[in-house]
């Protein structure tokens, strides 16, 4: 904590702060979602939606970056628009196809270099650690962006417990990859090298900001949204948020990354948000903040580290970030 | 999903071509502005989840390709046995031009927000954005010279403007293939259907000593 400092606080954007009707109404919420869902499941074959369950987690303090001032996005719309190509590549693939995972039983192996290799269950996962509340800005690289409640731990608290070793300078994680669950990986005109793959450098993976991820909008996350575990690294574009972990790896090379691998000159292994660095598909000096509609587009101004600066900007001093995007 | 005219089996009829009816003529048109009239109601009703940009921009693309085959599907089909079809090429091209400029609306309104400044930075810096804008410029004096009395005006320098359609499908195509990321299965459809009806119009002449 020592090395960052939290008297800083992000800029204000919006002065409503709205978020208390949304949360208050969140089990109507979550009661039509999984109603719609089920409607929708009609004559598709696929698993009744699994019920997200209860979690206790305390909140951040208010006027910190881990309380983003700005709306929180509804539950509804950050439940059904998704990236997640395991499930298919349309926004509605996920929330429409994810309920086919399997997520209980779950293991993370973790290893690499590290003292003590091992695994994670899914019950080690959630009761095992202080859960906390976490209000971040999401910007996803394609130009549009969320306000999420997510619940999770740090994931220096994961780390410390498998001990990496000083040679590990990388870690890197992996999703799961069951072809038979996840009709995306199916797909033969897919040229994704499954299992999805993601990296970040030591010292951004043990930053306070980096958060292992079980819950949003104060329940476990469904399946769409990358349960039961999954990374939120709040100042890279979405990609870098590896959902439905399965290992981890301390390593002393850069890890290969999944869209670094298909598209280097548009994906870096660093995704920094950055609407100084142009990108060949999506402006990146503005966002669409979801909601958005055709009359009133909600745009925003992309900020730098999607407006955690003050955070993180000396973890990347001296380096040319256009050059390590 | 609207039908398409080939699903519409009064289209067909045996009659000579000079006895169209006009009224499939009225039909043709408003089953063509269908998935327009669905657009709008998805926006009056806000149906389309979350980010209707990304939707508006998904559909009304996929119009354009998809009337771009019906368009280059219709001479073939009105060489070998559905001579009418000939009538309806005019219709299906103003069609590419409406919902590309559908495509082009949705753009400056959601992405750009009608500020130049943000047009420059597409143009730029993103390759599919300036071949898809060039293919709607394309469009804008082909839509144009569609009315009749400039077509009688031009000539045979009508039909030699009008070659710039094949430029227009080339364009839309390398448009939709560097949109691709992950999955090229759009981009290998589409390419197959128009490798097919371009190949057929460079064998065509070889073979039969056709214009």
């Amino acid at each position: 904590m020592s090395k960052h400092d939290w008297k800083t606080v992000p800029q204000i954007v919006s002065s409503e702060i709205t978020p208390e009707s949304v949360w208050l109404n969140r089990r109507s919420l979550i009661k039509a979602a999984v109603v719609g869902a089920g409607i929708t499941t009609i004559g598709e074959a696929v698993a009744q939606p699994k019920a997200q369950k209860d979690l206790n987690f305390t909140t951040a303090a208010e006027y910190t970056p881990f309380k983003a001032i700005e709306d929180l996005t509804p539950y509804e719309a950050a439940t059904t628009y998704n990236n997640f190509y395991e499930f298919g590549t349309e926004k509605s693939d996920p929330a429409r196809y994810a309920d086919a995972m399997t997520t209980d039983p779950w293991e993370i192996k973790v290893g690499g270099l590290v003292n003590q290799p091992g695994k994670l269950y899914l019950e080690d996962i959630l009761s095992g650690f202080d859960l906390e509340e976490r209000i971040y800005r999401f910007r996803c690289v394609e130009a549009w962006s969320m306000v999420v409640p997510w619940i999770g731990f740090p994931l220096s608290k994961l780390l410390e417990r498998f001990e990496p070793k000083t040679e590990g300078k990388f870690i890197e994680f992996k999703t799961l990859y069951r072809r038979s669950e996840m009709r995306g990986t199916r797909s033969f005109t897919s040229i994704i090298d499954w299992p999805y793959r993601e990296g970040l450098r030591m010292d951004e993976a043990m930053h306070p900001l980096t958060l292992m991820t079980v819950g949003l909008y104060g329940k476990t996350l469904p399946n769409q949204s990358g349960a039961p575990l999954r990374l939120i690294v709040p100042w890279k574009y979405g990609f870098k948020n590896i959902k439905s972990i399965v290992e981890i790896n301390v390593t002393d090379r850069q890890p290969k990354t999944s869209w670094q691998e298909l598209a280097p000159q548009e994906y870096g292994f660093y995704a920094n948000v950055n609407p100084q660095v142009s990108h060949p598909r999506w402006s990146q000096s503005w966002e669409r903040r979801l909601p958005s509609s055709l009359f009133n587009p909600n745009r925003v101004r992309t900020q730098m580290f999607n407006g955690y600066t003050d955070q993180v900007a000396d973890l990347y001093q001296g380096m040319d970030l256009a050059r390590y995007y | 999903m609207p039908a398409t005219i080939n699903d519409d089996a009064s289209l067909f009829l045996p009659d000579p071509p000079n006895s169209w009816n006009p009224a499939i003529r009225v039909l043709v048109f408003l089953v063509c502005l269908v998935p327009f009239l669905l657009l709008v109601n998805a926006v009056a009703t806000n149906s389309m989840g979350p980010d209707p940009a990304e939707h508006l921009m998904h559909v009304t693309g996929e119009w354009v390709m998809r009337f771009l085959v019906l368009v280059l599907l219709a001479t073939p089909l009105a060489r070998n046995g559905w001579p009418r079809l000939a009538r309806y090429r005019r219709m299906l091209g103003l069609y590419v031009w409406f919902y590309a400029t559908l495509h082009l609306l949705v753009f400056a309104q959601v992405y750009i927000g009608w500020s130049g400044e943000q047009l420059v930075e597409e143009l730029a810096d993103r390759p599919y954005v300036l071949v898809g804008f060039l293919a709607w410029l394309i469009l804008v004096p082909l839509g144009i010279t569609s009315a009749r009395v400039i077509r009688k005006k031009m000539g045979k320098y009508w039909r030699q403007l009008h070659k710039l359609t094949y430029v227009v499908v080339i364009l839309g195509w390398l448009h939709l293939m560097w949109l691709s990321r992950s999955d090229v299965g759009d981009a290998v459809f589409y390419g197959v259907i128009f490798g097919s009806l371009l190949g057929y119009r460079v064998r065509g002449p070889l073979r039969s000593g056709l214009r």
